[in-house]
């Protein structure tokens, strides 16, 4: 099979990777949500975690980890690099296809794109609930 | 000599073909090329000639008669004609009919064997899928509990193609000989490697392909018993009845030659290829277990091909680990390696669990593996592990004391 170019070098060479601290810290931490979508027994689980600017509401800074194939490491990569400067509102509306076509995904590698996807709104809906902030704001998917 | 990458281990996948038996076939393109069913002309002749000396490479490797070799285009092609053909041979009740006969094989065998299977149940047959135990070898105890009176047919792999195990196949040759049931044995990873005999192991039906033993692909052969018991199977593929009509279709002359040849070899240097082997093979689990924790090998440690290694990393998944470590060839028991999401069913099978089948590599070695070659495996697996478990959530939750398995996944 063969993989882009961006693909691969977001594989050997991915952004952001590491976490705020450990499950235990971060949980406490109000600016900190944290997203851990998949499952060991289906070969992906992401984990992301974003910190939010609680003045301006900004996305300022991402860490992922991964566990899974080059292209699920790819996709939460490509993940972190996109939101961060974002507004949660923003960030929640990046879909899985931008992944697809940014990594130019083949069809197998889809549910790559979709638990980078699922793994942004699950941060995001972690710091909301932390903040007592309804997800008013969510939209519709 | 250096190192060329990419270093290939792989050969549990396919091998290369050694180069004495590329030059062995060579005349059989362009000077022999007559068809061997030719009888009535010295281009047949020669052909056929050549077909001959190759049945008897092939027959010697196995202990067998050349009589009782088929040749066919590999083992897949001999799986479905062996177990639908015996089937179809020693069906208690025409076709059309339920209860027609039951057939015992396992839950780990290549899907050469479990589809035509499967087939079976499909045409009023009972089939037995034996759920192997945490080792992967099935043993004749195991044969004899599922047996009934009814049983007709058993296929049994002799090593299976993912972790090497070996079963427990000269005591199932001998159980099925007292109930008088037909044996047949998938041998595609045995037979070349390890010493056969069809009399002293008791066997019926076995089949072998020539691309894991150093010869050409699309060539096979197929002990098929002329004595005690005279074994036969109903054809599958039909035509001009060559094969002595178990295989009809103009004879593959120049793999056939290459297949003869391969086999001749494999006879020669097995037992010291053996040794050498299981060498490299000690040397790369050894060293790979001594530098990573949380490594487990899955199947029988002892009861194994020399030459199979199959290794889950925990915490790293399998197509991941191969991208990171591209320039060496394995095999992976993830999902992501297929089009399905369902890791290895042979890993499961034995009892791996998800996480653990979607951790897993095969590292396959052959004639042609150089130890440096599997020095470089070592080093390149080993910093690839540790990097991606510097990625991996699951690695920190556990080096927190988390209990994964304790934890609501969301499954996709």
């Amino acid at each position: 099979m063969a993989y882009s170019e961006k693909l691969i070098k977001h594989y050997e060479k991915p952004s952001n990777v590491g976490n705020f601290g450990t499950t235990a810290e971060v949980k406490q931490r109000q600016d900190i949500g944290v997203g851990v979508v998949g499952a060991p027994e289906c070969g992906d689980v992401m984990q992301l975690q974003i910190k939010v600017d609680q003045s301006t509401g900004k996305i300022e800074d991402a860490k992922f980890k991964c566990f899974g194939c080059g292209s699920a490491i790819a996709s939460s990569s490509v993940a972190t690099e996109w939101i961060k400067g974002k507004t949660l509102d923003e960030a929640m509306a990046i879909k899985n296809t931008d992944i697809v076509e940014e990594l130019a995904l083949p069809p197998v590698k889809i549910h790559c794109s979709v638990l980078a996807e699922d793994s942004i709104k699950a941060a995001i809906k972690d710091y909301q609930k932390k903040n007592g902030i309804e997800a008013a704001q969510t939209h519709a998917h | 000599m250096g190192l060329t990458l990419p270093v290939y281990l792989d050969n549990a996948a396919t091998t290369r073909v050694d180069p004495r038996v590329v030059e062995a076939m060579l005349p059989y393109f362009t000077d022999v090329y007559g068809n061997p069913g030719s009888r009535n002309h010295r281009f047949g002749w020669a052909s056929e000639a050549a077909v001959d000396a190759a049945r008897k490479q092939a027959a010697d490797l196995i202990g067998a008669q050349p009589k009782e070799i088929i040749f066919t285009s590999g083992s897949t092609e001999g799986n479905n004609l062996a177990i639908k053909g015996a089937a179809e041979m020693y069906a208690k009740k025409p076709t059309g009919q339920e209860g027609r006969g039951h057939v015992i094989t396992a839950q780990h065998e290549h899907k050469a064997v479990l589809d035509p299977a499967k087939r079976l149940q499909k045409l009023g047959f009972d089939v037995t899928f034996l759920e192997p135990p945490a080792d992967g070898v099935i043993t004749a105890e195991q044969v004899k509990a599922a047996m009934r009176d009814d049983t007709i047919l058993v296929s049994i792999m002799w090593a299976n193609n993912e972790i090497g195990t070996i079963n427990e196949v000269p005591k199932i040759g001998a159980l099925c000989h007292e109930r008088d049931v037909i044996f047949h044995t998938d041998a595609t990873q045995w037979v070349g490697k390890m010493p056969t005999d069809v009399e002293r192991d008791g066997i019926d039906l076995l089949t072998w392909s020539g691309h894991k033993i150093y010869g050409p692909k699309g060539i096979g052969g197929m002990y098929v018993r002329r004595r005690k018991p005279r074994v036969r199977v109903v054809a599958q593929i039909e035509g001009g009845g060559q094969e002595r009509g178990y295989r009809s279709g103009t004879l593959n002359v120049p793999g056939i030659v290459g297949f003869g040849k391969a086999c001749e070899l494999c006879a020669q240097e097995m037992d010291s290829e053996r040794e050498r082997l299981l060498k490299l093979r000690t040397k790369l689990e050894t060293e790979l277990a001594k530098h990573i924790e949380h490594v487990q090998i899955n199947g029988n440690k002892d009861k194994r091909l020399p030459n199979i290694m199959n290794m889950s990393f925990g915490f790293v998944e399998g197509e991941g680990l191969m991208m990171a470590i591209k320039d060496i060839a394995v095999s992976s028991g993830s999902a992501c390696t297929s089009a399905s999401l369902e890791p290895s069913y042979v890993l499961k099978s034995l009892g791996v669990g998800d996480d653990l089948a979607h951790s897993s590599l095969r590292l396959s070695m052959g004639r042609f593996t150089k130890e440096e070659e599997v020095d470089f495996a070592i080093e390149k697996i080993t910093w690839a592990v540790h990097h991606l478990r510097e990625l991996s959530p699951l690695w920190d939750m556990f080096k927190e004391g988390i209990d994964i398995n304790a934890i609501e996944w969301q499954q996709h």
